[in-house]
């Protein structure tokens, strides 16, 4: 299993980048932290005449908090994204995500842009980028588009990206009030992709009532999905624990999961439903928690 | 098909040598290096086997490419025992737990063991877990590895303790 011939090229910046993707055309591909990539091409089920390594780009890598928005930089490795203080603080909800992202060796090479690229329908930074309403940075040689996340995702393994485009960065939302976060999932082996996996991150504002709310599940539809009844039903009152029960059971009803090899339909529907009611009820206790912490 | 010159610091020693983009680091450090212990079990990023500290963090050494280490560190398991060939304290440990049978996938349960014992001599069992969920063992059954490494971190621990008292 070793991949088949090609060339290779370390870029050193986003416009060598972009200029290298021009020039080459469909049949080169940006290598990051190859986790994804490099199996494929030892599979065979990709074969690009040419690599682009774009590891060694600074541009590509760093977290900052500008103002309302926590930008992270497409070729950030995902323990780093994992370790920062400031991605625990304002984005709770991908912090968690991160500890459900392969194994600690994968996370030292994988990338956030890598990941979202990649976009399978049962990975996580897919499913809280799309969540937490992310923005996308896309750069090619004639210039940069921003992309929803939700509108990002088209299919498995498919995205709006252009094969001449590179991911620079996302940005995600700076929420106000006491944020809380979780995200929970289940899989065959610890490190595995996801059978079901559900992410919650909430608000609440001086008084302790939700002032904002995501929430969504992966691995039960072909891109990640948002539970839009959950929210509306959040923003409508309802925190107790007796509701997060029902609230659970109400997001369970609205997916439609399909059955394969790993599990059926049912135990999707199931696990979905316990899931849920978990990443509320953590992401309540922790936003409760930095609540007391903050007066 | 391009070919490169590359240079790679391996257990404190410059390598040089030319390499077609294609080949693994995995490859590199067995067939140019000669250093055989790091193993090629799927050589698709699933089993471990491959396991190698690179810049000081583990990583599957079959899921990257020779030339992209250019430049970079990579230690393998030949480099945790000290010149004269004396075991480390956790390579002591496995001996005296009995955490291998076949060997095969030793010498990458060492290293990520080791990178979690350069981080902390009082790991957790969850850190421990955690720390090599990443390798696939087919013989023992885990138990005795994370014995192993519980009985290396507590020893260097009271060694610590020896040398500061
Ligand atoms: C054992 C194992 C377990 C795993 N478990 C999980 C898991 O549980 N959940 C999960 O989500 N993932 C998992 N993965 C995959 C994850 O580790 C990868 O990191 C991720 O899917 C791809 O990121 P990467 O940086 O390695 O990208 P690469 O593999 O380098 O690239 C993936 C794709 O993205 C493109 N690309 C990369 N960066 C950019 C960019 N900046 N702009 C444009 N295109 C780009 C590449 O051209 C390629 O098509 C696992 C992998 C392994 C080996
Ligand atoms: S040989 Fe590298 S992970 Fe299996
Ligand atoms: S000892 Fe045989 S695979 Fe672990």
């Amino acid at each position: 299993m070793k991949a088949a011939s090609f060339d290779y090229v370390r870029a050193g910046s986003i416009g060598e980048i972009c200029e290298l993707l021009a020039e080459h055309g469909p049949m080169s591909k940006l290598i990051a932290g190859g986790q994804s990539l490099v199996p494929m091409m030892a599979m065979r089920l990709t074969k690009p005449s040419l690599l682009i390594d774009i590891n060694e780009v600074k541009e590509l890598k760093g977290i900052s908090a500008q103002s309302d928005n926590l930008i992270i930089a497409g070729g950030t490795r995902q323990h780093q994204i994992e370790a920062s203080s400031e991605v625990k603080r304002f984005c709770p909800m991908v912090q968690k995500a991160l500890f459900w992202v392969g194994h600690p060796q994968t996370r030292n090479r994988g990338t956030l842009g890598g990941s979202l690229v990649h976009a399978d329908p049962a990975a996580e930074l897919p499913l809280v980028s799309v969540l937490l309403d992310a923005e996308i940075l896309l750069q090619d040689a004639d210039g940069e588009e921003s992309v929803a996340a939700s509108e990002f995702f088209l299919a498995p393994l498919v995205t709006a990206l252009r094969p001449d485009q590179c991911l620079v960065r996302v940005s995600f939302p700076i929420w106000s009030g006491a944020v809380g976060g979780s995200f929970h999932e289940v899989s065959p082996r610890r490190g595995d992709f996801a059978i079901v996996s559900a992410a919650a991150q909430i608000a609440l504002d001086e008084a302790g009532n939700c002032s904002r709310v995501a929430v969504g599940l992966g691995g039960v539809a072909a891109t990640p999905i948002r539970v839009f009844a959950v929210e509306e039903a959040i923003l409508g009152g309802g925190l107790a624990k007796t509701q997060l029960h029902e609230l659970a059971r109400l997001a369970a009803d609205e997916i439609d999961p399909e059955g394969d090899l790993h599990a059926s339909a049912e135990y999707r529907r199931e696990v979905a439903y316990v899931l849920i009611e978990r990443a509320l009820t953590d992401a309540v206790q922790e936003a409760r928690a930095r609540m007391g912490a903050s007066s | 098909m391009s070919n490169h010159d590359i240079k790679i610091k391996v257990n404190g020693v410059v390598r040089t040598g030319t390499v077609s983009a294609r080949t693994t680091l995995a490859d590199f450090l067995r067939e140019d290096c000669r250093l055989t212990g790091t193993h090629i079990g799927c050589e698709h990023g699933i089993c471990g086997a491959c396991s190698v500290e690179y810049d000081g963090q583990p990583v599957r050494s079959c899921l990257m490419y020779a030339v992209q280490a250019d430049g970079h560190e990579v230690t393998t398991v030949e480099g945790l025992s000290d010149k004269d060939g004396k075991l480390s304290a956790l390579q002591d440990a496995f001996c005296d737990t009995h955490a291998l049978q076949c060997g095969f996938c030793t010498p990458a349960m060492l290293i990520s063991a080791q990178s979690l014992l350069n981080e902390t001599l009082k790991p957790t069992d969850e850190q421990i877990r955690e720390a090599l969920s990443a390798n696939i063992c087919r013989c023992t059954g885990y138990v005795q590895i994370f014995q192993a490494v519980r009985l290396a971190a507590e020893r260097l621990r009271s060694g610590k303790e020896k040398v500061a008292s």
